[in-house]
């Protein structure tokens, strides 16, 4: 890592759920739980509503991961909105993965509004994978 | 009769009886090798019409939103292009007929500019198996199965699936290989090689839209990419603007693609654009078992679910 690196800590975006994965997030917090304060978060009113432009949008403003979440399937509040979500997903994952960005920038996880636990645990986990891939290069605007 | 013949008086009678407004086919183009849409109205001009090899044009695209009723010359990949176009509210199935024709291929013009080292060409004759090319210097008689485009070598599907006039003879369905070989040997590369690969393919791109412009799914009446206000991606060529152009453009055709190629034989810069959207149509066929543009009525992939689907990539 050179000089301009040295003091680098990974910044992910995240869009979370309102009814569930913001909460979990919301209870995380009032539990007093600990986690790495590198997400930025956006709340989304569903994961059936982060376009894939969203996703390359954060890539090539030079986020260094992204990380998005929302109700686990059958819990929408809208009945179905992540079930459309999880197929746009997994199409957005293998092209990523295809035209060469390394795995582990971008995450998707289902956390719900009791899962304030989990949701720290993920948090953590995803800065530490960001971590060990260091700073964006791949697709970021200089 | 030829199939050219046959087209005609089949045009000419449907002009003739008022079954339809307007036949869209092929004309021939003062520019050699160049064969471009038409739009024939009266049953005299019927003799316009051409049908060769060369009639490499997607002409779904003409009948978006179109009132009058309409006959269109389709290629079988232009049919499943149609079937999508008609699923998606855009086209009504009753406002157009489809004069189905068999195709063996059409041909890469760009194969014969560079088997020619890219003398200028003067003259182009098409026969039934040999293009007759003359220059300044020379006469050459080209085989056209050497110069057919690499889309129509991997076609596995050769007649048209839904037609209401149907030309000539079926064609031979051949057996096409694994359609899917170059995406699959791009894909045991490493990371860094495949965006090497993209980085050095795209580079080439100077951001004309050709490829949106002949594409027959992109009929959004505002672009993402024109849109100012917010501004998804810079203009430019930026090499990540580009990239970022060409994702979003592959991913909009999820699901939709036919794969009919009208995208790489109109870019300019001759890229692979098939290198994406390809690698979308197999991903979609291996997780959703799904392929546009075979039935009236299938609802396309990102428009429906199963609460089963796969979700491996979900921590």
């Amino acid at each position: 890592m050179d000089e301009k690196n040295k003091n680098w800590e990974p910044k992910i975006l995240a869009f979370l759920c309102s009814w569930c994965s913001y909460a979990g997030a919301d209870l995380a917090g009032v539990s007093r739980l600990q986690y790495p304060p590198n997400i930025r978060i956006i709340k989304v009113p569903c994961s059936g509503r982060i376009n894939p432009v969203y996703i390359i949008k954060a890539l090539q403003e030079g986020w260094d991961g992204v990380f998005v979440s929302g109700c686990h399937p059958g819990d929408c509040h809208y009945l179905t909105g992540n079930y459309y979500a999880r197929r746009r997903f997994a199409v957005l994952d293998s092209l990523l993965d295809y035209i060469g960005i390394e795995k582990g920038r971008v995450h998707f996880s289902w956390i719900s509004a009791g899962e304030g636990e989990i949701f720290a645990e993920t948090v953590k986990k995803i800065t530490e994978e960001v971590r060990r891939l260091g700073p964006a290069t791949i697709l970021v605007k200089p | 009769m030829d199939l050219e013949t046959k087209l005609r008086e089949t045009a000419r009678a449907l002009l003739e009886k008022k079954e339809v407004d307007t036949v869209i086919g092929y004309e021939k183009d003062d520019m050699p090798l160049r064969m471009v849409p038409c739009f024939i109205s009266k049953p005299e001009d019927v003799g316009r019409l051409v049908w060769n090899p060369l009639c490499e044009n997607n002409l779904t695209k003409y009948l978006v939103k179109r009132a009058e009723k309409t006959a269109v010359i389709a290629k079988s990949c232009d049919v499943k292009s149609i079937i999508v176009l008609i699923n998606e509210k855009q086209i009504k199935r009753d406002k157009i007929i489809i004069i189905g024709m068999p195709c063996n291929g059409v041909i890469d013009r760009q194969k014969i500019h560079n088997y020619l080292d890219n003398e200028e060409i003067n003259e182009a004759e098409i026969g039934d198996n040999i293009i007759k090319i003359k220059c300044d210097d020379f006469i050459k008689d080209l085989k056209i199965s050497d110069f057919i485009h690499k889309s129509c070598l991997e076609c596995q599907q050769r007649n048209p699936v839904l037609f209401d006039i149907f030309i000539g003879n079926k064609a031979v369905e051949i057996e096409s290989g694994d359609e899917y070989a170059e995406i699959k040997e791009l894909e045991n590369k490493t990371a860094q090689e495949r965006w090497e690969y993209f980085k050095k393919e795209l580079s080439k791109c100077n951001r004309c839209y050709a490829c949106r412009q002949a594409c027959p799914l992109c009929y959004c009446k505002s672009c993402f990419v024109d849109q100012n206000f917010p501004a998804w991606f810079g203009k430019g060529t930026e090499i990540s603007d580009t990239i970022s152009f060409h994702l979003l453009r592959a991913l909009h055709t999820t699901g939709r693609c036919v794969d009919c190629a009208a995208c790489e034989r109109a870019c300019p810069q001759n890229i692979k654009l098939r290198m994406l959207t390809k690698k979308i149509e197999k991903d979609i066929k291996e997780l959703f078992g799904s392929e546009a543009g075979l039935e009236i009525g299938e609802a396309t992939p990102l428009t429906s679910f199963d609460e089963n689907d796969p979700q491996e990539f979900i921590v």
